[in-house]
C-alpha cells in the first residue's frame, strides 16, 4: 500500500494544511508519498521531505503548476496515479479545484471533506453542512480523497526523505493563470487561523468592524463576518463563516453581534472554545458557546482590547 | 452560443436537516425542498447572459425524481428556454452525475456550462471539475466574476486569501460562489409562461450511463452536540477564564 498526498504550498513554504493530510495517510496505512507541483517549489520540497513519515517526495515544476491550474495538476497528478492506493489532497479551494478532475479520469468516486478515516476504505465526512456526519465506504479500487486539514493534527519533523524531481506534463493550451489578488493583511487566513473574531449584524456598518479589527491585532487573530453582515454590505464576502461561507475550527471563536442562524453555526461549531459577546440573552449563539457575554457589544469589545492589554497582549 | 445549467433539488436551505434514528440518512419526508442556492446562481449568470447578448438559449437539466421537474420549472420560470429532466429515484453520486451531464453535453452542444460549486445536501463539491474532466474542458471553479473576453472567458475566482483570475477558452466549466450575483425571484406572469415551456425527459438508460454508486453509507449520524457553556459577569471576568480556565489565551 502506498499514498499519495499532494501538497498545498505556495512555492516557497509547505502549507500546514498538508502536515494535516501526511497525517490523514498514515492512517490508512503504507508509505506515504508527497506530490509537491510548483515552479521554484525545491524549499516547499525540502520542507515536505522532513516531515515525520514521509518516505519520498516527488517535486514536479513548470509555468502552469505555478499557480497550480486545475488542468495542468490532473496531469501531473495521473502520471504518477498508476503507482498509488490512494490519493489524498487537502479540501482546500486549491485541492477541492483538481482533485475531483483527477477522480474523473481515474473512473473513482471522490471522497470529499474527509474528517476522520476508520479504515483504509471507510471515511467520516460531514454533509448538510456538518449537521449531519456520513460514514461511507468506498467500493472503488483506488481511493481520491480530499481531506479537511483542521481535523488532522499536523505532522511533525523528523523525516528525511529522498527528493525525486519528475516530469511535468505539457500545459493545457486552453486555460491560463491571469492575476492574483490576495487580501493584503498581516492578520492570518480564516480557515488556518488559530483565533477568529467575527462580526455579525449587530455592528451595524462595516466602519464598526475595525473595533473587531483592534482586537484581532493584538490576539493575531482573523477577522470574520456571518452572512447578515455580508448581506448587509458590512465587509466582503470572502470574511463570510459558515454553511456557505468558510468552516473554520480555531482554538478560539469569538463571535461579537451575531445571532446564531444554522447558516453561521455549521461553520464554527467545532471551534475548541467559543465565546458569545450579544446584548440579546436568548440570541441562539449563547446555546453552543463556552463562554457567553450579554453585553453591547459597542461597551464590551473596546473593553475586551483593553484587558487584553493589561494581560500583556 | 447555447448555456446548460445543470441544477438539483435539495432541501431549503434554511431547513435544518434532521438525522434519522435509524440512521440511514437524513429525514426529507415533508421537508421543504427548493432549488439549490448555488445553481439558482448558476441559473441566474446564464439568463444575465443571454440578456447581454451574449447567449442564445439556455438549457436547464436536472437529474433526480419526478418532484426534480418543480426545480425545473422554477429555473424556466427565471428565464431559461427550456428543460431537461433525467428521471431517476437511484441516488446518484457526482460521478455518474458527471458522466450523465457528459452525455447531455454531447447531444446538446454547448459552449459553456454553468453549474453551482456544491450541493448543500452531500457537499461534494465535485459534479463541475468531473464534468470538465471528462469532458477535457478547462474550467473555472468558484467564479465570482465572469466576463467575455474575446472567444474565451475571464473568471474571477474566489480562492482561500484572497481572487484569482483565469482565462479559460470556450467550450467551458464554470463553478459558481455566492457573490456572483443575486438571483432574481420569478414574477408570476413568468411563473405562468414557464408551463408552457418544453421540457424533455429523458433516462440514465437512455444515455447509456451506469449510475450504480461507488460509495455505500455505512451510517449517518448526528455531530457531536456541544454541551451548554457558562455567563460570565464582566470582559474581565471573561479575559481570566479564557486564560486560566481554557487555556486559549
Amino acid at each position: 500500500m502506498t499514498v499519495l498526498v499532494v501538497a498545498e504550498h505556495d512555492n516557497a513554504h509547505l502549507n500546514d494544511a498538508t502536515r494535516a493530510v501526511v497525517t490523514a495517510a498514515k492512517k490508512i496505512g503504507g508509505d506515504v508519498h508527497v506530490l509537491v507541483a510548483g515552479k521554484g517549489a525545491k524549499a516547499a520540497a525540502d520542507e515536505a521531505a522532513k516531515i515525520d513519515g514521509v518516505a519520498k517526495v516527488l517535486l514536479a515544476e513548470s509555468d502552469a503548476l505555478e499557480h497550480k491550474l486545475a488542468e495542468a495538476m490532473e496531469s501531473v497528478i495521473l502520471s504518477v496515479a498508476d503507482g498509488y492506493d490512494a490519493l489524498l489532497a487537502p479540501a482546500t479551494t486549491s485541492g477541492k479545484n483538481y482533485m475531483p478532475r483527477v477522480a474523473a479520469k481515474l473512473d473513482v468516486m471522490q471522497v470529499s471533506d474527509v474528517t476522520a478515516i476508520e479504515a483504509p476504505d471507510t471515511f467520516v465526512r460531514p454533509i448538510y453542512a456538518g449537521n449531519a456526519l456520513q460514514t461511507v465506504k468506498s467500493s472503488d479500487a483506488r481511493k481520491v480523497l480530499t481531506v479537511r486539514p483542521t481535523t488532522f493534527e499536523k505532522a511533525g519533523d523528523g523525516g528525511s526523505a529522498s527528493v525525486e524531481t519528475i516530469d511535468a506534463p505539457d500545459a493545457s493550451a486552453h486555460s491560463e493563470f491571469v492575476s492574483q489578488e490576495l487580501s493584503k493583511s498581516d492578520r492570518p487566513e480564516l480557515a488556518q487561523a488559530k483565533i477568529v473574531i467575527s462580526g455579525g449584524r449587530g455592528l451595524g456598518s462595516g466602519e464598526n468592524f475595525a473595533l473587531l479589527e483592534k482586537v484581532a491585532d493584538k490576539l493575531g487573530a482573523a477577522v470574520g463576518a456571518s452572512r447578515a453582515a455580508v448581506d448587509a454590505g458590512f465587509v466582503p464576502n470572502d470574511y463570510q463563516v459558515g454553511q456557505t461561507g468558510k468552516v473554520v475550527a480555531p482554538e478560539l471563536y469569538i463571535a461579537v453581534g451575531i445571532s446564531g442562524a444554522i447558516q453561521h453555526l455549521a461553520g464554527m461549531k467545532d471551534s475548541k472554545v467559543i465565546v458569545a459577546i450579544n446584548k440579546d440573552e436568548e440570541a441562539p449563539i449563547f446555546q453552543v458557546a463556552d463562554y457567553g457575554l450579554v453585553a453591547d457589544l459597542f461597551k464590551a469589545v473596546p473593553e475586551l482590547e483593553e484587558e487584553l492589554g493589561k494581560a500583556g497582549y | 452560443m447555447k448555456i446548460l445549467v445543470p441544477i438539483k433539488r435539495v432541501i431549503d436551505y434554511n431547513v435544518k436537516a434532521r438525522v434519522k434514528p435509524d440512521q440511514t440518512g437524513v429525514d426529507l419526508a415533508n421537508v421543504k425542498m427548493s432549488m439549490n442556492p448555488f445553481c439558482e446562481i448558476a441559473v441566474e449568470e446564464a439568463i444575465r447572459m443571454k440578456e447581454k447578448g451574449l447567449a442564445e438559449e439556455v438549457v436547464a437539466v436536472s437529474i433526480g425524481p419526478a418532484q426534480a421537474q418543480e426545480t425545473i420549472r422554477t429555473a424556466l420560470a427565471m428565464g431559461a428556454d427550456r428543460g431537461i429532466h433525467v428521471t431517476t429515484d437511484q441516488t446518484v453520486e457526482p460521478l455518474a452525475v458527471a458522466k450523465l451531464l457528459k452525455a447531455v453535453v454531447e447531444a446538446e452542444s454547448p459552449q459553456l456550462v454553468i453549474l453551482g460549486k456544491q450541493a448543500i445536501d452531500d457537499d461534494a463539491n465535485a459534479t463541475g471539475q468531473m464534468l470538465a474532466a471528462l469532458l477535457g474542458w478547462p474550467q473555472a471553479t468558484f467564479a465570482s466574476k465572469v466576463e467575455k473576453d474575446g472567444e474565451a472567458l475571464a473568471v474571477t475566482r474566489e480562492v482561500d486569501g484572497g481572487l484569482q483570475t483565469v482565462k479559460v477558452n470556450l467550450p467551458a466549466i464554470v463553478t459558481t460562489d455566492l457573490r456572483l450575483n443575486e438571483p432574481r425571484y420569478a414574477s408570476l406572469p413568468n411563473i405562468m409562461k414557464a408551463k408552457r415551456k418544453p421540457i424533455d425527459a429523458k433516462t440514465p438508460e437512455d444515455f447509456g450511463v451506469d449510475i450504480a454508486p461507488r460509495l455505500e453509507t455505512v451510517k449517518v449520524t448526528e455531530p457531536p452536540k456541544r454541551k451548554g457553556g457558562i455567563k460570565v459577569e464582566s470582559v474581565a471576568d471573561l479575559v481570566a477564564k479564557l486564560k486560566n480556565e481554557a487555556g486559549v489565551l
